[in-house]
């Protein structure tokens, strides 16, 4: 909870720099954020080859846990029937658009921006944003009332790299893999889905 | 996005060449590069005057649709877990 409210915190604070002008976005455009990425997954991947009981644990979960990545899916696109329901100012095919980014914000805004305009990219973006920050607040929560498999599965697209330590440890190392694994099948398949969902 | 996943493997490589040395530090480096990731993206956001214009209305919409969505599938995955306890502890009986 202290770490996932120190992250937050940290992107609070880039808020403010932002807001008052004392990093000017131009200075961090596109690369810093993608250098950060690349050493973080490295130190994901390190983490993992160090570790060979990562790998011996992963291989004695149930084989029946492949399919964690459609449960996350579906379970998303039935909360997003209430979603539909409730936000009658919002067509259904803005709502699955701007749901199936998974919490793969980058990705899901630049496209939604293309296909249905600023408003709705900016909605996908700050949705995306909140399934990530929520998911790191929610996280002990999650794995308390929901299982351990819960936490991965809010996680969406962000498994494999920034909800991975908060994974490891509130639902446990042996999940690790299955994290990234999860991360991986739902990373891919999102842009799929937000261009389906723009283009029906 | 092939280059990330470059990177996560050549990771694995390194991490299980050198594993005769215990890496203790790594979760610590990893913590830090998630904090420079939300600082990164925080600027970009509240260097957007479209996106901290719109906070107050669009904010509360996308953190609903966040909130319902993460509750869909903590759902959804919870029934898998339960299926899939369900199926071993079947496995377990068939074994005596």
């Amino acid at each position: 909870m202290k770490g996932s409210l120190i992250i937050i915190g940290f992107f609070i604070l880039g808020i403010i720099c932002g807001v008052t002008d004392l990093i000017p976005a131009e200075a961090l455009e596109g690369n810093v954020s993608l250098y950060a990425l690349c050493a973080l997954m490295f130190c994901v991947g390190v983490s993992i080859g160090n570790d060979p009981d990562s790998i011996s644990s992963f291989k004695q979960l149930p084989r029946r846990l492949t399919l964690l990545p459609i449960a996350t899916i579906l379970g998303t696109w039935a909360a997003l029937v209430i979603v539909n329901l409730l936000l009658d100012f919002r067509t259904t095919q803005q709502c699955y658009a701007v749901g199936s980014g998974f919490g793969y914000y980058s990705l899901s805004s630049i496209f939604i921006t293309k296909y249905m305009g600023v408003e709705l990219g900016t909605l996908a973006l700050l949705t995306n944003v909140a399934r990530e920050l929520l998911t790191l607040l929610a996280a002990p929560f999650l794995v308390k009332f929901f299982g351990p498999l819960s936490l991965i599965s809010a996680g969406g697209a962000t498994t494999m790299d920034t909800v991975l330590p908060s994974v490891i440890r509130y639902s446990g190392k042996q999940y690790a893999i299955l994290s990234i694994y999860q991360g991986f099948v739902v990373d891919f398949s999102v842009p799929f889905m937000v261009t389906f969902f723009c283009t029906i | 996005m092939f280059i990330v996943i470059a990177m996560m493997f050549s990771g694995i490589a390194f991490g299980y060449l050198m594993r005769r040395y215990r890496f203790t530090h790594i979760s610590k480096a990893t913590i830090f590069f998630i904090w420079v990731l939300l600082f990164v993206l925080g600027v970009e956001v509240g260097g957007n005057p479209n996106i901290i214009r719109s906070l107050h209305t669009l904010g509360v919409e996308a953190i609903f649709i966040a909130g319902m969505s993460i509750l869909g599938s903590a759902i959804a995955a919870m029934l898998l877990w339960k299926s899939v306890k369900k199926h071993e502890e079947k496995e377990r009986k068939n074994e005596r």
